[in-house]
């Protein structure tokens, strides 16, 4: 399946390679790195490719390809899923997946690697499990290590791998018995000019953090499943369970995992917490622009809108922007023409404005388009969809634990069309 | 009850850890610096004194220092810089007693031993003592290098570890074994029949872990011996909830393969169907059984794959979620296929990539399919943040999606994507928009008008592509445009791109005859500028100049000869060619003959307009979801997916021969002896942990503790689990399940999901009696292996005996008939001298005539002597459909016999009337129906029910509000109330508040359609559709009396 796997930079450097079949020589990635460079932005580029000889399927995360070469049929989103799940591991580990981070911890990086894949094929994948064979560098093991010459790879087989449940081992200890769940939903919506919706639908995670001891067994029961309109579950959940009762029956992996994803229906009306009065004009006698953006409450249900950001990609011709901003600050990025204003809390008594000219090159025609603008914003304590977590009960263990729900709102891609 | 309490997290706990770890790491660090210092001195030296330096650490005796070294030549391979010359510095250390030292040192060996093989094979004997390690993570790890060292010298000793790992008992390292395979294949071709020997045992593993690891070996060596699968294809089946999710991938993807040569096509033909449904509707049922068209009837293993690939579509990987889309897509009936939408649409949330995908396979998928996406069109709204490839794909799907309902939607959409700074993705909305045109005729007015506006546009690829797009539309709708043509005309000068040149300049020349005046001074521009352009412009300058030529000569001739002459001198052959071609054609002189007369035909003949369409027309012809479809090019490796079979191959070949561990308790037992009583016992025993049986499964329990009270041993199992506790039950219910499907394995954790006991255990025979005559047992424990022994019998016999066709009939006609059954009196002892009569509805087709209600009346003699001729005499009505049952000659007294008959009551609810005569008496009696009687259940998916629920509104719809005596009752509750009324088949449904039954009369085959919705509280809406107006009212009264007791 899987041959061989690259790891690329921004600017085009291979920094680690890794072949899980006899060895393929880098001059593979050339015809990746043609692609690259015709696609202009590392965006663009096409996830699969192909080669006189082979087929080469990237992902990039962050500012990192990770391109991965393969020789016969394969369905790609096998290879797409599994290059992101190396990633995700990657991020697991030391807290980032950056080169520098992957540099750093090269040899725990290949080990894990190595572990992932037999052959080409995905051995383990499981957090749970990798972390047991390959334990992740803190710095106080590294220094024991140091001290004493032990090592960060475990001898036994994870108990994980063989049992029925491999996401989670055995012999979990806590002082602290606690279980958190964040419900975190996004908002992804487009709305016209005239700040009609065009589309709008939510999309909800369940995050969890478990810390529990022994094997708990977990149902968490929402105050009106109805709501859900599809999900998808960590394997832990019983479908069965969810099917005839509508409530999460599991035994949670240790440690931070996505419990649950899901679906409101697009046919509900979506709350918009915000509305967006703006107009960005571009003469066409002069060589300069307007712009006057005004940021409103809409329906917050009574909260507070926090972490309010607009993301403008301004047209090319757009040399610079001399604005004024009544509350947080914006700045306007020459190379990447990207305006970026920063608000932070919305306060309903004095919407936040930002105003001025924009500056435009000489000589070139006025843009056809006005930019859309990309808002971000956050609403703590608030679902939405009006999701509740109703009660969570734990079987199998004695003791009590500490149960804590938390309700945030995001917007997602939120588009505002100008 | 706790409520949760609301908390904002902190998750930054354990504060004394976290002390202790500072405290520990200034030590560290301390130390850490000076081993940094140190290696800083052995870096700056040359790379040939590093290798040298790292030899010595290698050879050190310290493991710290080993492990240092190792870790920087691991990081030089992981660099791509060549480390092969350390390689015997390194293989000292693979027999290291140091774990991550050791790991280390196989990474490097799997890496150099191809290039260093003789030295590699000093470290064999390690892997060979490491395989018997007592171990299992060892075992497998050696297997793991040893197969992935790349010595053709080592094949033999590889092909003995394989074949002893294969039996292993660790199932990781079976999981490694298959592995293994592969790696052993690609090696070596020459061990493909041993290997496929290793992989038809490691087939038959029933470890969760192994069934993904040997199916990708199985489709890597041997993807043409489908034979292996066959016996394995229900284990696979059930086991794949289970399957680790890569596995999943794999065997689902090896299973569609798999179906496609076995069963036969569930897509039926659309005319063939529709015709003979219609034509034969008001016809009897015999009729239509003659028919040549035999109704499909889908393989109960094909119904499995369906089944149990299903819950996958909840799946977090997307892999697996496309593959069962894909595995949707190519099996099942095309009414089942739009439950994968929504699942799909989730996807497009994940990473671009993943976005890239599953977008290319919507947009296949979207051509056949409209209705299956065009609720979720607003999904694939394009944002100015999406990648380029997105953009293009997401209009793609829309533009496929486009009907008349929703084009204006699109067409408004469309409007601000051409506008786009993207401009390549503007020139696509362009091209869109053009085949929206050509496919919606309402519009296509509208969109020409819109792309002539797009003429003026400042950005030339806008314009360009509005000119390509304008052409093609003029083409396929040549009438009254010559005011867009002169408008282009107009544009000529300022339009640059060839494309759009050579496009204007070629409508020129097709519509001369509508634009006389500019045609001409058209290319009098062209001639002036001909040297400077394009070739494609050339090209339609010498076509136009030929056709204007054909038609005004007067003006245009001379112009014609002089672009000719300097065509005739290009530096493009093809310009030349073409010239010359053309001169001869149009420029009459003594050597062009015939042709010359052709002229006119040949350069003004009408063309055919260019089809507009998507480009993933074709893409069906990979299966979805492959890298070929990706690239839609045939990808090496790739297994075309067959067509169906004509006819289905012999499906006896999947069932699996059961080793009975008990077989031996049993074998001195009279086979036919217990054959009766034990079939119901098993039946019972079945139908209580079939957990899916719902209701039918309480009632059979129910009834045979009624039934066997006396001797309350041949309904062991339901017994005794009803008097623990329901969580006991459920165990014990699931462990009845597993021994009854000889499953070895402990219970898994397989209640994550249902689970679905194989197709041929959902038969139950309808020659099944009534219960009473089963005979005591008495030993529970005997009784219960016997039933496993006697499943099996049934098992074999069923399938034996059985037509496949008839046994998922049975299926659909018998499950119902094990609700309770009401008996009624018919005639009582006192009126009848003696003779008493009882009926009941057995609920089971009748076997007389299909349009009449079977009825089983037992006849019993209380008198002190016996009865002779009892038999049926006169009836009233006398167009009474009876079909009486056969004298009988003597009945003894206290004896009593139970006889079938069938009346045809031809859906209503009035009596029959006969008489039961006796040699020596008659004696009037009448059989009166209930309304729910006069149905027969049928199954059908909850699409058609709601399909055919549409038909039947207004007059047809009966509606009423009931109330139940509890809230919130379950569903099996409800089943059984209504079951207990009408005999109707009860239809899955996704919605929890509604249940829906449906049923056919049975004299004339009408459909009843019930709905109960459940409201607030304890009422519901009861909506009964039938054109049998009457019956509905009855029947909803009924209903509505049985719901009460709910």
């Amino acid at each position: 399946m899987i041959h061989s796997l690259f790891l690329i930079n921004q600017s085009g450097d291979i920094f680690l390679e890794k072949h899980w079949k006899s060895v393929i020589g880098r001059s593979v990635c050339d015809y990746f790195f043609e692609a690259k460079e015709k696609a202009v932005d590392p965006e663009n580029v096409a996830p699969v490719l192909q080669t006189p000889h082979h087929y080469l399927i990237s992902i990039l995360r962050g500012k990192l390809f990770f391109l991965s070469v393969i020789q016969t049929e394969v369905p790609p989103l096998f290879v797409i899923e599994f290059l992101h799940r190396v990633a995700d591991t990657f991020q697991d580990y030391f807290g980032d997946c950056s080169e520098g981070v992957i540099k750093d911890n090269l040899v725990t990086v290949y080990e894990l690697l190595e572990e992932m894949l037999d052959n080409g094929f995905p051995l383990a994948t499981e957090s749970n499990v990798l972390k047991e064979m390959i334990r992740p560098p803190t710095i106080l093991r590294s220094v024991v290590n140091t001290l004493t010459g032990g090592s960060n790879v475990g001898d036994t087989l994870p108990t994980g791998q063989l049992s029925n449940i491999p996401w989670r081992r055995a012999g979990v200890k806590y002082t602290n018995n606690e279980a958190y769940f964040d419900v975190i939903e996004e908002i992804d919506a487009i709305l016209d000019k005239s700040g009609t919706t065009v589309c709008a639908e939510i999309q909800g995670v369940i995050e969890a953090c478990v810390r529990l001891t022994g094997m708990p067994d977990l149902t968490l029961s929402f105050m009106n499943p109805r709501l859900l309109d599809d999900v998808s579950f960590h394997p832990c959940v019983r479908f069965k369970r969810w099917e005839s009762e509508r409530v999460l029956s599991f035994i949670p992996p240790d440690g931070n995992f996505t419990l649950m994803t899901y679906h409101v229906s697009s046919q509900n009306l979506v709350a918009i917490p915000v509305y967006v009065k703006q107009n960005i004009s571009f003469f066409e006698t002069g060589p300069c622009g307007r712009l006057d953006i005004t940021i409103g409450p809409k329906q917050t249900m009574g909260k507070t809108v926090e972490g309010l950001m607009v993301t403008i990609h301004m047209p090319k011709a757009v040399l610079s922007a001399n604005l004024t901003a009544t509350q947080g600050n914006y700045s306007y990025d020459l190379a990447t023409k990207v305006l970026v204003w920063d608000i932070g809390k919305l306060n309903p008594q004095k919407l936040p404005n930002l105003r001025g000219s924009l500056s435009m090159q000489a000589g070139v025609p006025r843009p056809e388009e006005n930019p859309s603008l990309n808002i971000e914003l956050k609403i703590q304590q608030l679902a939405i969809s009006g999701l509740k977590v109703s009660r969570l009960d734990m079987y199998g263990e004695k003791y009590k634990p500490f149960k804590g729900v938390k309700y945030v709102t995001k917007a997602g891609k939120f588009q505002v069309r100008t | 009850n706790m409520q949760l309490s609301q908390t904002t997290l902190d998750r930054n706990d354990e504060m004394c850890q976290t002390l202790v770890s500072l405290i520990w790491c200034y030590v560290a660090f301390l130390t850490s610096l000076q081993i940094k210092i140190k290696f800083h001195v052995i870096n700056s030296k040359s790379s040939v004194l590093r290798n040298d330096d790292l030899k010595e650490m290698l050879e050190s005796s310290k493991e710290s220092l080993k492990l240092e070294a190792m870790k920087r030549i691991v990081g030089l391979i992981a660099k791509g810089k060549n480390a092969s010359e350390l390689f015997p510095a390194v293989v000292k250390n693979v027999a290291s007693k140091n774990i991550e030292l050791k790991k280390l040192v196989y990474v490097y060996l799997v890496r150099y031993a191809e290039e260093q093989q003789d030295l590699a094979l000093l470290s064999i004997s390690t892997f060979q003592r490491a395989l018997k390690d007592p171990n299992q993570f060892i075992r497998a790890s050696a297997l793991r290098v040893l197969s992935s060292i790349r010595v053709p010298i080592i094949v033999p000793i590889m092909m003995l570890a394989i074949k002893e790992a294969a039996a292993d008992l660790s199932p990781y390292v079976r999981k490694t074994s298959a592995h293994a395979i592969q790696k052993l294949y690609s090696l070596d071709p020459e061990q493909k029949e041993q290997l496929i020997e290793v992989i038809e045992k490691l087939l038959k593993d029933k470890s969760t872990l192994v069934a993904g690891s040997v199916v990708m070996a199985f489709e890597e060596v041997c993807p043409d011996r489908i034979d292996l699968i066959h016996k394995n294809y229900r284990k696979l089946c059930n086991l794949l909830v289970d399957v680790e999710e890569w596995g999943q991938v794999v065997i689902i993807s090896m299973l569609t393969r798999y179906a496609r040569t076995q069963f036969i096509s569930p897509w039926k033909e659309p005319d063939s169907l529709g015709l003979t449904k219609t034509f034969y509707e008001s016809d009897s049922e015999e009729k239509k059984d003659q028919t040549e068209n035999k109704p499909y009837i889908m393989d109960p293993d094909h119904r499995l794959l369906l089944r149990n690939t299903k819950p996958l579509l909840q799946s977090r990987n997307t892999a697996v979620v496309m593959s069962v889309a894909q595995l949707y897509w190519h099996l099942a009936p095309k009414h089942e296929v739009s439950i994968v939408t929504k699942s799909l649409v989730r996807l497009l949330r994940s990473h671009r990539e993943v976005q890239y995908i599953v977008l290319q396979n919507i947009a296949t998928m979207s051509i056949q399919r409209k209705g299956m996406f065009e609720p979720f069109m607003k999904s694939f709204y394009v944002r100015s943040t999406d990648a380029t490839h997105i953009k293009t794909l997401k209009l793609e799907i829309l533009t496929n999606l486009a009907n008349e309902a929703n084009i204006s939607t699109i067409l408004r959409e469309f409007q601000t994507y051409v506008k786009s700074q993207d401009k390549a993705f503007a020139a696509a909305t362009i091209q869109a928009i053009g085949r929206c045109a050509t496919n919606i005729s309402e519009v296509t007015d509208t969109c020409l008008n819109g792309l002539v506006l797009l003429l003026s546009n400042r950005d030339e690829t806008v314009v360009a592509e509005s000119v390509v797009v304008i052409k093609k539309l003029l083409q396929t709708q040549p009438t009254q445009h010559s005011e867009i043509i002169k408008h282009m005309a107009k544009l000529f000068d300022n339009i640059t791109v060839p494309m759009a040149r050579a496009s204007i300049l070629w409508l020129m020349g097709e519509y001369c005859e509508r634009v006389p005046k500019i045609a001409p001074d058209v290319l009098r521009k062209m001639a002036k500028t001909f040297t400077a352009e394009e070739d494609i412009v050339k090209l339609q300058t010498v076509n136009l100049a030929a056709k204007l030529y054909l038609i005004n000569s007067k003006q245009t001739k001379l112009l014609t000869q002089y672009i000719l002459n300097l065509g005739k001198y290009d530096q493009n052959y093809d310009i030349r060619d073409r010239t010359r071609f053309i001169r001869q054609l149009i420029v009459p002189n003594e050597k062009s003959g015939a042709l010359n007369k052709y002229a006119r035909r040949i350069l003004l003949a009408p063309k055919p307009a260019p089809v507009l369409e998507s480009s993933f027309k074709d893409r069906d012809r990979y299966q979805l979801g492959t890298l070929s479809h990706s690239l839609n090019i045939k990808a090496s490796g790739y297994q075309e997916l067959c067509d169906w079979p004509a006819v289905a191959p012999d499906q006896s070949v999947r069932n699996v021969e059961v080793i009975d561990p008990v077989r031996s308790h049993i074998a001195a037992l009279d086979e036919r002896n217990l054959c009766k009583q034990e079939f119901f016992s098993v039946l019972n025993m079945y139908m209580n942990v079939c957990s899916e049986s719902g209701s039918e499964s309480e009632d059979s329990s129910e009834d045979s503790e009624e039934t066997s009270s006396d001797s309350g041993k041949s309904s062991s199992g339901s017994e005794e689990s009803s008097s623990e506790s329901e969580s006991e039950q459920k165990k014990k219910k699931k462990k009845m399940k597993k021994m009854a499907l000889q499953k070895k394995s402990k219970p898994t954790a397989a209640d994550r999901y249902s689970e679905i006991p194989p197709p041929f255990l959902v038969v139950s025979c309808p020659h099944i009696g009534p219960l009473r005559d089963a005979s005591p047992r008495s030993d529970n424990q005997r009784v219960y292996f016997i039933s496993t022994q006697l499943l099996q019998k049934i098992k074999s016999r069923l399938i034996k005996s059985t037509l496949p066709s008839r046994v998922s009939c049975l299926v659909q006609v018998t499950t119902p008939s094990f609700g309770p059954v009401k008996t009624y009196e018919l005639l009582h002892h006192m009126t009848g001298k003696g003779l008493s009569a009882k009926y009941h509805f057995p609920r089971q087709p009748c076997l007389y005539q299909p349009s009449m209600v079977a009825v089983q009346v037992i006849l019993t003699n209380s008198s002190d002597h016996s009865l002779e001729e009892i038999h049926i005499g006169d009836r009233n009505p006398a167009s009474l459909n009876i079909h009486c049952f056969n004298t009988i000659e003597r009945l003894e007294p206290e004896a009593s016999v139970t006889v079938s008959m069938g009346v045809d009551f031809s859906d209503s609810t009035q009596a029959a009337n006969f008489q039961l005569c006796t040699n020596t008496d008659q004696f009037s009696v009448s059989i009166q129906p209930a309304v729910g009687e006069l149905l027969m259940p049928s199954t059908m998916a909850e699409q058609d029910f709601i399909k055919e629920q549409g038909k039947l509104q207004g007059m047809n719809e009966t509606s009423q509000t009931v109330t139940m005596a509890t809230a919130n009752t379950s569903s099996q509750a409800i089943s059984k109330q209504v079951l207990s009324v009408a005999n109707v088949g009860v239809v899955s449904s996704s919605q929890s508040n509604f249940h829906r039954f449906a049923g056919r009369t049975v004299s004339s085959g009408a459909l009843v359609l019930v709905t109960l919705e459940m409201k607030e509280s304890s009422s519901a809406q009861l909506t009964i559709n039938t054109e049998k107006s009457v019956m509905a009212s009855m029947l909803l009264r009924d209903l509505k009396q049985a719901l009460a007791q709910v």
